[in-house]
């Protein structure tokens, strides 16, 4: 191995180091078996672990965010879906604005948009909190699945759909029987993505949510303020390998990594 | 069959020009051009995947100028191939039936018989990514054939395979295309493949046809100085060229090609010149010579004397082995090897 790489490869060690070692510190304190956040723990047990299955507000709060993560990425991908395709078969003239336009719910603060949604969609429609939420996740993640679903058209050939055309199919025809089953890949990474987002969301929720309803997230900040147990450390473990398991899964069956 | 006339583009840079072409049932039509010539326009109006800017456009005498491309009944058979990566090479060939909700049995015997016809009767579970440039191309074909199209259009389909092939498949489309009796308009930027396949080609360039004919009226009656060039007619002149010879009234261009000019020793001949370059084509020697006219292409036999780079040689332009050119446009003079 020559200078440089042997040089990169220290680089390398220490940015996972950095990246992974605040988690690790988490994961290690999750398993403590004191009553107190501590690390490292003097004694270890899995009893943290068993106990956040039973706080009923972790439990409501997994399904309220497992039902916004699911619909509000639905949503993004009916709606990002077309948007990808005309981007990648269409060219028309502001492309590259419209592309520009729809990176902003990355780009501002999650703050501004939570706030911004809460006075002018919220209030002035009087929603309930899941609606809102979906919503405003629906908002959050188009960018997204734009940006997957579009990386996924980009290798795609355009005649294919030609083809289709002078064998008898309408436009609408072909979109749904060539190019869907071709994105299909692209289209499921494109739902990992945005689900795990929606999942983690934390600043637009945190305005969003209300007495009762709760994501999860918001819901292990609240917890936080009163008790100061290993419970979030063994949640953050227990969502980690969640995750972990998801994209796993998905990327064995699907192999969406291309994609992402 | 099939009539079209037709404009498209914007502006200066029409790509095809008031376009104006027949073909006949049965028939299989060549568009041969260079690049950008518009035959692939052309040909894609004719599909009907882009709308002529003017013009009409009729199959079996019904105008089909304006009707969307999935009602046309006219095959298209990609230079890309264009199958499906999704779906077998039987499912590709099945998918127009398909959508015409032709019911089993019927479904899989006419696929069946379309990739026999093709060859390809054991292939039909495979992928197109399992499939060879020659197979992909034989699916792609037999796809659009199983429809029984009225008419066929082929888009270099052949250019994306090695010469040996692309041959082999020449051969196998005009008996195919013999066999079925479908008309096709066949676009190729290849000469030789447009003549053997051809029952007419149609020389294309700037968007305009330059000369329609059967492939011996283009091969020794080229039209324009255009279509001489483009066939191989390397040794052009025009006016301005002062030949051994009397310059044929009304002609513009007299051209010929290296295999009818005849190198000899320069005593015996009154034009002579210096070899710059020569080549070995197996049972001739192709010499660049050059002469007080130009550079000139000739050939010599391979068994007989030959001659090296800087030698004196002569060169016999015989005016009975020329094309005797009257083109209409004035063209600038070409030189032998443009």
């Amino acid at each position: 191995m020559n200078k440089i790489s042997y040089a990169a490869l220290w680089v390398l060690v220490l940015v996972l180091f950095f990246l992974v070692g605040p988690f690790f510190v988490v994961f290690v304190a999750g398993f403590s078996d004191g009553e107190t956040l501590l690390f490292p723990p003097k004694t270890y047990s899995m009893r943290w672990v068993w106990h956040v299955f039973e706080v009923e507000s972790f439990q409501r709060s997994f399904v309220t965010s497992m039902w916004v993560g699911v619909i509000s990425t639905l949503v993004a991908l009916l709606l990002g879906v077309p948007v990808a395709y005309a981007l990648s078969r269409a060219s028309l003239k502001g492309q590259e604005w419209v592309k520009t336009w729809l990176t902003l719910p990355v780009v501002v603060p999650g703050i501004i948009v939570g706030l911004a949604l809460l006075n002018h969609m919220v209030l002035v429609f009087n929603l309930p909190v899941i609606s809102s939420l979906i919503v405003g996740h629906a908002c959050l993640l188009v960018p997204y699945t734009v940006r997957v679903v579009s990386s996924s058209l980009a290798n795609l050939r355009h005649d294919i759909e030609d083809a289709a055309v002078t064998l008898g199919a309408t436009r609408w025809q072909a979109f749904f029987k060539v190019v869907l089953p071709n994105i299909r890949a692209g289209v499921a990474a494109a739902f990992v993505l945005a689900f795990i987002t929606s999942f983690n969301q934390v600043p637009v929720s945190l305005f969003l949510t209300g007495p009762g309803v709760s994501t999860l997230p918001i819901e292990m900040m609240a917890y936080m303020e009163t008790s100061y147990d290993p419970s979030i450390a063994a949640l953050s473990t227990v969502l980690v390998v969640f995750t972990m398991v998801l994209v796993g899964l998905t990327e064995k069956l699907l192999g969406i990594s291309k994609y992402v | 069959m099939v009539d079209v006339s037709l404009s498209y583009g914007k502006g200066a840079g029409l790509s095809v020009d008031r376009l104006n072409l027949s073909v006949e049932k049965g028939e299989l039509v060549s568009l041969l051009g260079p690049s950008g010539c518009g035959k692939t326009t052309t040909m894609r109006a004719i599909a009907g995947l882009l709308s002529p800017q003017s013009g009409r456009i009729f199959l079996q005498g019904q105008e089909i100028t304006h009707q969307p491309a999935h009602q046309r009944d006219i095959g298209l058979v990609f230079q890309s191939y264009a199958l499906f990566p999704h779906l077998t090479a039987f499912e590709n060939v099945a998918f127009g039936l398909r959508l015409r909700k032709v019911a089993e049995p019927h479904l899989s015997d006419r696929v069946k018989e379309a990739l026999a016809s093709v060859g390809l009767s054991d292939f039909s579970q495979r992928l197109p990514a399992n499939l060879s440039g020659g197979q992909q191309q034989r699916v792609a074909l037999a796809r659009a054939i199983v429809l029984r199209p009225r008419l066929l259009l082929l888009d270099e389909p052949l250019s994306n395979l090695d010469a040996k092939l692309r041959v082999e498949m020449r051969a196998e489309l005009r008996r195919l295309q013999r066999q079925i009796g479908i008309t096709m308009i066949y676009v190729t930027h290849d000469q030789d493949e447009a003549l053997s396949l051809s029952d007419r080609i149609v020389i294309m360039r700037g968007g305009k046809i330059e000369q329609l004919g059967t492939p011996p009226d283009i091969y020794q009656h080229p039209a324009t100085a255009f279509v001489a060039s483009f066939m191989g007619y390397d040794n052009l002149f025009d006016i301005s060229v002062k030949l051994p010879f009397a310059w044929p009234v009304g002609a513009s261009h007299v051209a010929w090609r290296p295999e009818s000019v005849a190198i000899v020793p320069a005593a015996s001949c009154k034009l002579q010149g210096r070899v710059i370059a020569r080549n070995y084509l197996g049972q001739h020697l192709e010499y660049l010579v050059d002469t007080p006219l130009g550079w000139v292409k000739g050939h010599g036999r391979a068994d007989a004397q030959t001659w090296s780079e800087g030698d004196n040689v002569g060169v016999d332009l015989r005016l009975e082995q020329a094309a005797v050119i009257q083109d209409a446009v004035t063209e600038h003079k070409q030189s032998a090897l443009s």
